[in-house]
C-alpha cells in the first residue's frame, strides 16, 4: 500500500490528537482520583515522620495551625 | 507509596550543597557582568579599549554565566535533592554525581576563558566551540544517567510530577545540544557547522527556543512543583493538571522556534507554523501558572509573612506575564513591530529574573537550611530586603526595555510622505539613553540582592547546628 509522505504526517498528528484527549481523560478520571490525591501528598510524608520522631519542624516562617 | 523507614535513607547531599552555593555564586558573576555590559551602552569607555573586555565578548559569556552556570546550577541542585527525597533513595551513580559537578563547573570556567578570548561558533547560547561542546555532552549525560537510575532504583510506586518535568528538560537538552552542535572542526577552537544557510538558522531558533521552553521553563516547573507545595504547606492545587501540563507543554513547545525567524529566508510556511504553535502554547503555560499560584488558594496570608513564599509566588506571576507576552510577539505582525528592538531584551529577562531567577532564589532560601542542618535561614528580614530589591530591578528593567523598545519599532517605521525614513538610526539610538540608565539601574539593584543573598547564605552554613530555630508568626 502506499501513503504519501504528506498522508502519512497527517495520521502521525491525528494520532497525537488522539494520545493527548487520551491523557487527559485519563488523568480526570474518577478511578485515579485517589492515587493522584495521595501522590501530591507524597512530599509531606517525610516531614510528618520527622515531627513525630523528634517534634522539630524544619519549616521557617510559617504557623503550622494553619 | 507507604515506606517506613525513609526518613533513615542516607541521601547524596553534598552534591546538592556544592551546587547551592555555586549557584548564588555564579548568580553575582553573571548578573554583574550583565551590569557591565548594561553600563557600557550608557558609557563606551568602560571597555577600556581592551578587545576581551568589549561587548560584543562580554555578552555572551553574561547569558553563558546566568543561563547555563547560575540556572542550570539550580536546576542540577534541586533536581538531585527532589529525586533524592520523592523516590525516597540516595543518587545512582556514586561518584558520577560528583563527576557532574566539576565537570559542569570545568565548562563554566572554560566558557570564561575563551568567550572574552573571542573564541565562539556564533550561535546565540551555543557560542561555545567544540572541544568544550564535547565535554558538555559528556556531563550532561552523565546526568542523565545519574538521575534517571535514581529514578529507576525508587523506593516508590508513583515518580512525583516535578521528576517527570525535571526528566524531560535533561533528555531535550541533551537532543537539542547534541544536534546543534554538530559541526566539522578546522583546528582546536574553530569549526563550521554542519547545516547550512536557512536550514542552520532554523536549527539553530529549534536549539534556542528550545533551551528557552525546556531548560528554562519545564526545568524550572520541576522547581514549582516540588518547592511551591513544600513552603506552603500544602498539595499542589491539581495533581491532575499537572499531568495534562506536562504533556501539553512538552508537546507543543518544540515547534514555536521559527518565530525568532519572521521575515527571514525562512519559508513562509514554517514561520506561520511557528507563529499558531507559539499561540498555541499560551494554554499549558497558562495552565501550569494557575495550578502553581492556586496551591495557596485558601492560604493567601502566608504570602504576608514568608518572603520565600513571595519570592516563589511573584516568579510565577512573572512566569504568567511573560508567557502571554511570548505568544503576543510571535505573532507576525507585532513581530515586525518588536524583532531587533529592546522590546525583546525587556521579554526576556521579565522571564529571566522574574520567573528563572525567582523561582531559584525562592527554592534556594528554601534548601540552605535544610542542607546545612538549620531551622530556618540567618536573616528572614534580609530575604526580605532581597525580594524588593530584586522585584524593583526587574520592574524598572522590563519598563525601561518596554517603551525603549516600542519607541525603536516606531522610529524605524516612520516614513516621510515621500516615501524616505523620518529618522535615522543614530537619532532612534540616542533616544534610547535614559532607558538604558534606568535598565543599569534595575541590574545594580538585582546585583544588591544577590549579594545580600550570599551573606545570608554563608550566615546560615557557619552557624552552629541547629542553632537558628524555625520562627513561628501567627
Amino acid at each position: 500500500m502506499m501513503i504519501d509522505y504528506g498522508t502519512l504526517r497527517g495520521l502521525i498528528a491525528l494520532l497525537i490528537l488522539a494520545l493527548f484527549i487520551i491523557i487527559v481523560v485519563w488523568s480526570y478520571s474518577k478511578k485515579r482520583k485517589n492515587a493522584f490525591d495521595e501522590a501530591a501528598n507524597s512530599i509531606f510524608e517525610e516531614d510528618k515522620e520527622k515531627t513525630e520522631l523528634s517534634d522539630v519542624n524544619s519549616k521557617q516562617e510559617s504557623n503550622k495551625n494553619v | 507509596m507507604s515506606q517506613s523507614n525513609a526518613s533513615s535513607v542516607d541521601y547524596n547531599f553534598d552534591v546538592v550543597r556544592q551546587f547551592t552555593v555555586m549557584t548564588v555564586i555564579w548568580g553575582i558573576f553573571g548578573t554583574l557582568v550583565g551590569v557591565l555590559i548594561a553600563a557600557q551602552l550608557i558609557w563606551p569607555a568602560l571597555n577600556f579599549e581592551t578587545p576581551w573586555l568589549t561587548y560584543s565578548r562580554l555578552r555572551p559569556l553574561h547569558t553563558n554565566a546566568v543561563i547555563f552556570a547560575f540556572g542550570t546550577s539550580a536546576l542540577f541542585a534541586t533536581s538531585y535533592y527532589v529525586v533524592q527525597r520523592t523516590c525516597k533513595t540516595t543518587l545512582f551513580g556514586g561518584k558520577l554525581a560528583s563527576f557532574t559537578f566539576w565537570g559542569w563547573q570545568l565548562v563554566i570556567v572554560l566558557a570564561a576563558i575563551t568567550l572574552p578570548m573571542g573564541y565562539t561558533s556564533s550561535k546565540e547560547y551555543a557560542e561555545l566551540e567544540w572541544p568544550i561542546d564535547i565535554l558538555i555532552a559528556v556531563v550532561w549525560i552523565s546526568y542523565a544517567i545519574v538521575f534517571f537510575g535514581t529514578l529507576v532504583k525508587r523506593k516508590t510506586s508513583h515518580i512525583y510530577v516535578a521528576n517527570w518535568f525535571f526528566g524531560g528538560f535533561i533528555l531535550t537538552v541533551a537532543v537539542l545540544h547534541i544536534g546543534n552542535s554538530m559541526v566539522i572542526p578546522v583546528s582546536m577552537m574553530k569549526s563550521y557547522s554542519i547545516y547550512s544557510g536557512a536550514i542552520d538558522a532554523m536549527m539553530q531558533w529549534w536549539y534556542g527556543h528550545n533551551a528557552v521552553g525546556f531548560l528554562l521553563t519545564a526545568g524550572f516547573l520541576g522547581i514549582m512543583y516540588y518547592f511551591v507545595p513544600k513552603q506552603a504547606e500544602r498539595p499542589v492545587y491539581s495533581y491532575r493538571l499537572s499531568i495534562v501540563h506536562f504533556w501539553a507543554l512538552v508537546s507543543l513547545y518544540i515547534w514555536a522556534g521559527p518565530h525568532h525567524l519572521h521575515y527571514t529566508a525562512l519559508p513562509d510556511w514554517a514561520q506561520s507554523v511557528g507563529m499558531v504553535m507559539s499561540i498555541v502554547l499560551f494554554l499549558p503555560s497558562w495552565g501550569g501558572m494557575i495550578n502553581g499560584i492556586m496551591t495557596l488558594s485558601g492560604a493567601w496570608h502566608k504570602l504576608r509573612h514568608d518572603p520565600i513564599l513571595r519570592f516563589l509566588i511573584v516568579s510565577l506571576s512573572f512566569y504568567g506575564m511573560s508567557t502571554f507576552e511570548g505568544p503576543m510577539m510571535a505573532i507576525k505582525s507585532v513581530n515586525a513591530l518588536s524583532h531587533y528592538t529592546d522590546w525583546t531584551i525587556g521579554h526576556v529577562h521579565s522571564g529571566a529574573l522574574g520567573w528563572v531567577a525567582m523561582v531559584s532564589i525562592g527554592a534556594m532560601y528554601h534548601l540552605i537550611p535544610v542542607l546545612f542542618n538549620q531551622g530556618r535561614m540567618y536573616s528572614i528580614k534580609l530575604i526580605n530586603v532581597h525580594f524588593w530589591l530584586h522585584t524593583t530591578g526587574i520592574v524598572l528593567y522590563i519598563v525601561a526595555m518596554w517603551i525603549s523598545g516600542v519607541m525603536q519599532g516606531l522610529m524605524w517605521r516612520a516614513v516621510n510622505t515621500d516615501g524616505t525614513l523620518t529618522y535615522s538610526f543614530v537619532e532612534s539610538l540616542t533616544a534610547s539613553y535614559p532607558f538604558y540608565f534606568i535598565r543599569f539601574v534595575g541590574g545594580v539593584l538585582v546585583v544588591a540582592g544577590f549579594l545580600l543573598m550570599a551573606y545570608n547564605m554563608f550566615k546560615t552554613i557557619y552557624a552552629k547546628d541547629d542553632s537558628l530555630k524555625p520562627v513561628a508568626i501567627g
